[in-house]
């Protein structure tokens, strides 16, 4: 009984062999032109990735997805919207009542958002737990970072234009941050503004970064990582290389799959798959797993409980009256609490800040030699679970308002969420961690 | 361990955002967006009593007669007060101006109150009015204090009479008011208030959201759709990996 994988190189070998047919002339006409079949087979079919990718390696593909659902109804929302003061909230309650499944529309895009969110946040958690982070990957992991900075600034101009109250007074907070800079700091802020206060210049400006200028930058950072990615391989749940010194692998431990040269030719390649079919019959899966949460959400909870659609944003914006409480959506709130957690303005912008940059710096304070978690220390498990615990209760505390009890919190979470970074610095340079078995588990 | 600890941060979120509500419990409004003859009765009620002086200056007539069931001409007969087209939102003649002197600031849009506040906060709301001559209008509202608008209701229910509680707050005996109860003027009885304020919140809920019953409609079959397609994504993906495993 043939495999599917057989049935598949051999069905290609039959196309080639087939060398007058029309299929293959017209691959032939293109491949003459542009390298549409080097490039299949180099980043797809013939692509070498670890065979044990597990649940935590769905994120990114499904990132991708995200960002094309985004795109896509972000393109037709476009054609209803109207970038002004005086028609942002009304023509979005239009596209809501009166544009053909413009509610479909809306409800993708908002919820996608919130979505794009879950799943980069579970993809940099998987870097984090497996040491993805780690040398060779400096900067695929830099180029991940980058992306999640113009995700945030996409988020945050995107949620000015429905022009509700929170879209208003959220942007007011946000903005006025930035005038905690000494000296530049209140001609920044005007300058970000377009105006003495968040006006329509604003949200014109943030319209057109919005859908032009940060997508544009998204698409490109996206590629970068991905170029990235190829080029160093993929981590995987075990934390050890697929790709060992030319010559040093036995002839019966080579896989049975054919890669390409690209691979092959400097180096000897162990417990890998190609990328196509294996993986992307399994992103499916995931997709499909992913879709019907989704869709769960878009079709029935859109507001999901204020969390992606907060109550206020559906009162249009107005700069005579505050709303009673000011959040961020719930995907900012993490950092928010840091911010919060500061009496001073510009400390706490500054934390906030730092707390971002060092996530960045996270190749460099890491300086162990074991990737994955599964071999690392004890200490390095507990150190993981209170940042987890640690992000949890500070993005709680970030969309509460604040209390006594909850500003300690805060102040607590802030400490510890730092700490991780410390004590990874510290205790991984002479870490004890189990020893790394030679070729990938299961 | 730390999945447990997930699981436990997971389930206390919801809890915790609640927390932040208004001091009174809100009523259940128990509605259903399915009931038409809830939503026509609603939507009469609104035209008569609310119009005069809240609009719905995003939502048209004709799309709310066909989605609630009633026949567009019987609509534009019984439901359009004014010259209105049954394409035109719905809207009234009132200043914002005007309507801001009279009252002190103009009565808010009612297209997504149901969404700013919720349809248990309406549905309290309209059964929580009661006489206080201290207001200009004569009465006052449990849930929002020191109201601005006339009890417009008030010759289906009746005016209701607070009931009073002596509390103890930060060491001083306060008077609070913790319910009410009507005087029994009105035409309605208790019940058939209940259910005019029931359907009227109905109509608000159905306004805030006129997409809410064919959003659930498609949800469904896409649904469906995704939980067959991820059994077979599931089984193609089994037949594929055979060979790595």
């Amino acid at each position: 009984m043939t495999s599917k994988y057989e049935e598949q190189t051999t069905m290609g070998d039959n196309t080639e062999a087939k060398s007058g047919g029309v299929v293959s002339s017209v691959v032939n006409w293109i491949d003459d032109r542009i390298p549409m079949t080097r490039v299949w087979n180099m980043h797809i079919a013939q692509y070498p990735a670890p065979k044990n990718f597990n649940f935590w390696y769905l994120f990114g593909s499904l990132a991708i997805l995200v960002l094309v659902n985004q795109i896509v109804t972000g393109i037709w929302l476009t054609m209803n919207f109207v970038p002004s003061a005086e028609g942002a909230f009304a023509s979005v309650e239009y596209i809501m009542r009166d544009v053909e499944y413009g509610w479909l529309l809306r409800y993708l895009h908002s919820t996608g958002a919130s979505a794009f969110f879950v799943v980069v946040y579970l993809h940099m958690f998987r870097g984090m737990i497996y040491g993805s982070y780690q040398k060779p990957r400096e900067l695929l992991w830099l180029f991940g970072m980058l992306i999640f900075l113009a995700l945030m600034a996409e988020a945050f101009m995107g949620y000015l234009l429905p022009w509700g109250q929170m879209s208003f007074w959220g942007a007011q907070v946000i903005i006025s941050l930035f005038g905690a800079i000494p000296v530049i700091g209140e001609d920044l802020t005007q300058w970000i503004r377009g105006d003495y206060v968040i006006s329509g210049a604003t949200l014109n400006r943030f319209f057109a970064l919005h859908v032009i200028a940060l997508p544009l930058v998204l698409v490109i950072l996206v590629f970068l990582h991905i170029v990235a990615l190829h080029e160093v391989g993929s981590n995987n749940p075990d934390g050890i290389e697929i790709k060992r010194k030319k010559g040093s692998v036995a002839e019966e431990d080579k896989p049975k799959f054919k890669f390409h040269e690209y691979y092959t030719n400097k180096k000897d390649v162990v417990d890998a798959i190609p990328f196509h079919p294996y993986y992307t019959v399994k992103d499916v899966l995931g997709v499909a797993g992913f879709l019907i949460l989704f869709c769960w959400v878009v079709f029935f909870m859109p507001e999901m409980n204020g969390f992606f659609l907060e109550a206020p944003n559906f009162e249009a914006a107005n700069p005579l009256k505050t709303p009673e409480h000011i959040f961020p959506v719930w995907y900012f709130t993490p950092f928010y609490a840091i911010l919060r957690a500061i009496p001073d303005k510009l400390a706490g912008v500054v934390a906030m800040g730092a707390s971002i940059v060092m996530l960045a710096l996270l190749p460099w304070l890491d300086r162990g030699k074991v990737r994955s978690i599964r071999y690392r220390s004890i200490w390095h498990k507990l150190n993981i679970a209170q940042f987890v615990v640690t992000f949890l209760i500070l993005g709680w505390a970030g969309a509460t308002p604040q209390t006594v009890f909850s500003t300690i919190l805060s102040q607590i979470c802030t400490v510890t969420y730092f700490m991780f970074f410390v004590l990874l610095y510290v205790y991984s340079k002479n870490e004890v961690t189990k020893p790394l078995p030679t070729r990938l588990t299961k | 361990m730390m999945k447990k600890l997930l699981i436990g941060l997971f389930a206390l979120l919801p809890t915790f955002a609640m927390a932040a509500g208004p001091s009174m419990p809100l009523m259940d409004a128990n509605i259903d967006l399915r009931d038409n003859a809830s939503l026509q009765r609603g939507a009469k009620l609104f035209m008569n009593y609310c119009l005069g002086c809240h609009q719905m200056q995003y939502q048209r007539y004709e799309r709310t007669f066909r989605d609630i069931g009633i026949p567009v001409e019987i609509g534009k007969e019984t439901l359009i007060f004014d010259d209105s087209k049954v394409g035109s939102h719905i809207l009234n003649a009132m200043s914002k101006e005007d309507a801001a002197k009279w009252f002190g600031a103009a009565p808010p849009d009612l297209t997504l109150i149901s969404r700013v506040k919720s349809p248990d906060y309406i549905y309290t709301y309209l059964k929580s009015f009661y006489k206080d001559e201290s207001r200009p209008f004569g009465v006052n509202n449990v849930v929002f204090p020191l109201v601005g608008m006339p009890h417009v209701l008030q010759e289906l229910q009746g005016l209701p009479m607070p009931i009073t509680e002596e509390v103890v707050e930060g060491g001083e005996t306060v008077t609070k008011v913790v319910g009410v109860e009507t005087d029994g003027s009105g035409e309605m009885s208790d019940d058939e208030y209940d259910q005019a304020a029931r359907d009227l919140t109905n109509f608000l809920a159905y306004v805030g959201e006129p997409s809410r019953l064919e959003s659930e409609a498609i949800g469904i079959k896409v649904l469906g759709f995704l939980v067959i397609f991820f059994i077979l994504a599931f089984f193609l993906k089994k037949e594929y990996w055979r060979d790595v495993h």
